[in-house]
């Protein structure tokens, strides 16, 4: 079907000031080839990341979730990105629980340094993304259908 | 609207209450009752026109009254079908002020896990698949059947467990698992004086369980292995549950119940819904264990919350209606 290749995907990217979105903008900068379906939004540490913040991505329209922290033992906190890999550990087995693609949700660990890495994610995960379709968010009546009955 | 002045109405007359239970287990009928004396109070403070386990009362006379009659409206429950739903907006159109009443109404509630089902798996696991229901026929209740007087009809099953606000508007927020006593007449006082909160307001005692909790915080938690509460054989009374391995939900459970659990040494299970300004219950819980439990290596943290096997049942406990996702796809 025509609409499943034209589908393009939305994606949320979570990523962190001082690692991912360094090498975002380098890649960026080199005019590094990828698709343009990454919506960047910038945490100080991935370890601000409330588990929230994905449902709610999810909730606004998003098909994918990408999260992009330092490596670990280069966290600028510490222990920022340690926190954020268990809480998305987590995150995508509840999303299971739901019926919902843990594929969905991902997370990796791109340093400043690494613009290709990024580029290299941003297209594989827009492939996977892409793959899986758009979510089916609410396959149920939505709040307030009720009241118009 | 001047919320003051008509609640407070003519001060030669009676208020109007009305209380109604939808998807509910009838705790918070109880609740009320178990204001003692404070019942005497409600029942000086107003006339209840409907209540229907306690008060005569008639739906064919809440029908008849002019819009915005009652004053105060108290549902307790869910809404999961759509007589409860019909029930809520008559209510909702008669009175004043409507209160989301107890943790069904302002969350779901423990019914809103069928939410990891659709109603036809209920229905399948409720008259055919259970073990002890001997229905060899397979026969399901219908919605018709034809009577020698016509048809009569059963309400429609909803395939979600809903909160009462996701059918009509709430004015106020009264959670618990059922309402503390205390707080039922901190609500009734508010009425009473006129002194109403802004709409939408959440009628608490505070921030969170851990806020009134009588428990001892003495160090930052380390969890090593999720411990269940009968495996603890040297439990310290005086301590912090979590600290000592134990999963306590208290983190992510707003404070309306004075801790009464954890006064009694059981750990919080999280029965009286999030804070206010928390959307999803579990994805805080989540947040919770991810500071906590104490590993770097990916494949431990696995092996830890392998203890864990049902991560989705025990954070949504009460909450899975109001949560985010809400539902299973």
């Amino acid at each position: 079907m025509s609409s499943e290749t034209d589908f393009q995907p939305t994606i949320v990217g979570l990523f962190c000031k001082w690692c991912t979105l360094a090498g975002a903008d380098l890649a960026g900068v080199s005019r590094l080839k990828m698709p343009q379906t990454v919506t960047a939004i910038r945490v100080p540490c991935t370890g601000r990341i409330d588990p929230t913040f994905v449902l709610t991505a999810f909730e606004e329209g998003a098909d994918g979730v990408l999260v992009g922290g330092c490596h670990f033992g280069d966290c600028h906190y510490q222990e920022g990105n340690y926190n954020a890999a268990k809480r998305m550990a987590l995150m995508k087995a509840t999303l299971k629980d739901f019926g919902i693609e843990s594929e969905r949700l991902r997370i990796e660990l791109i340093s400043a340094g690494e613009a290709k890495k990024f580029a290299n994610v941003v297209t594989d995960f827009t492939d996977q993304v892409k793959a899986l379709g758009p979510l089916q968010w609410n396959g149920y009546k939505k709040r307030g259908d009720w009241a118009n009955e | 609207m001047d919320t003051k002045r008509e609640v407070i109405g003519l001060m030669s007359e009676k208020l109007k209450f009305a209380l109604f239970w939808g998807g509910s287990c009838g705790g918070c009928e109880i609740a009320v009752l178990d204001t003692d004396a404070g019942i005497l109070e409600i029942a000086a403070l107003a006339d209840i026109l409907l209540w229907p386990v306690a008060v005569d009362g008639k739906f064919s006379d809440i029908e008849a009254l002019p819009d915005k009659t009652i004053d105060v409206c108290l549902y307790n429950g869910s809404c999961r079908n759509s007589e409860l739903a019909h029930v809520a907006k008559l209510l909702r159109a008669k009175s004043k002020v409507m209160i989301a009443f107890g943790t069904c109404a302002c969350h779901g509630g423990a019914p809103s896990l069928a939410n990891f089902a659709n109603s036809e798996e209920v229905f399948d696991r409720a008259y055919i698949s259970s073990v002890s229901t001997p229905n060899p026929d397979k026969i399901i209740p219908q919605r018709k059947v034809k009577v020698p007087e016509g048809e009569v009809t059963l309400p429609e099953i909803y395939d979600q467990v809903l909160p009462l606000d996701h059918v009509v508007d709430v004015d106020y927020y009264l959670p618990g698992c059922p309402p503390h006593p205390d707080l039922i007449m901190t609500a009734v006082g508010a009425i009473k004086s006129g002194n109403l909160p802004p709409k939408g307001t959440m009628i608490t005692d505070g921030t969170t369980v851990c806020e009134k909790c009588p428990r001892e915080r003495t160090e930052e938690k380390k969890i090593h292995e999720f411990k269940r509460i009968w495996e603890v054989t040297d439990l310290d009374p005086n301590r912090c549950f979590l600290e000592q391995g134990v999963l306590c939900c208290g983190p992510a459970t707003v404070a309306v119940c004075q801790a009464a659990c954890l006064d009694a040494n059981m750990p919080c299970r999280g029965c009286s819904g999030p804070p206010p300004d928390v959307r999803d219950q579990g994805a805080k819980m989540i947040s919770v264990l991810g500071s906590i439990v104490d590993t770097e290596d990916p494949e431990e943290f696995e092996k830890i919350m392998s203890q864990l096997p049902d991560l989705g049942g025990v954070f949504y406990q009460f909450s899975l209606g109001s949560s985010i996702l809400k539902h299973k796809r």
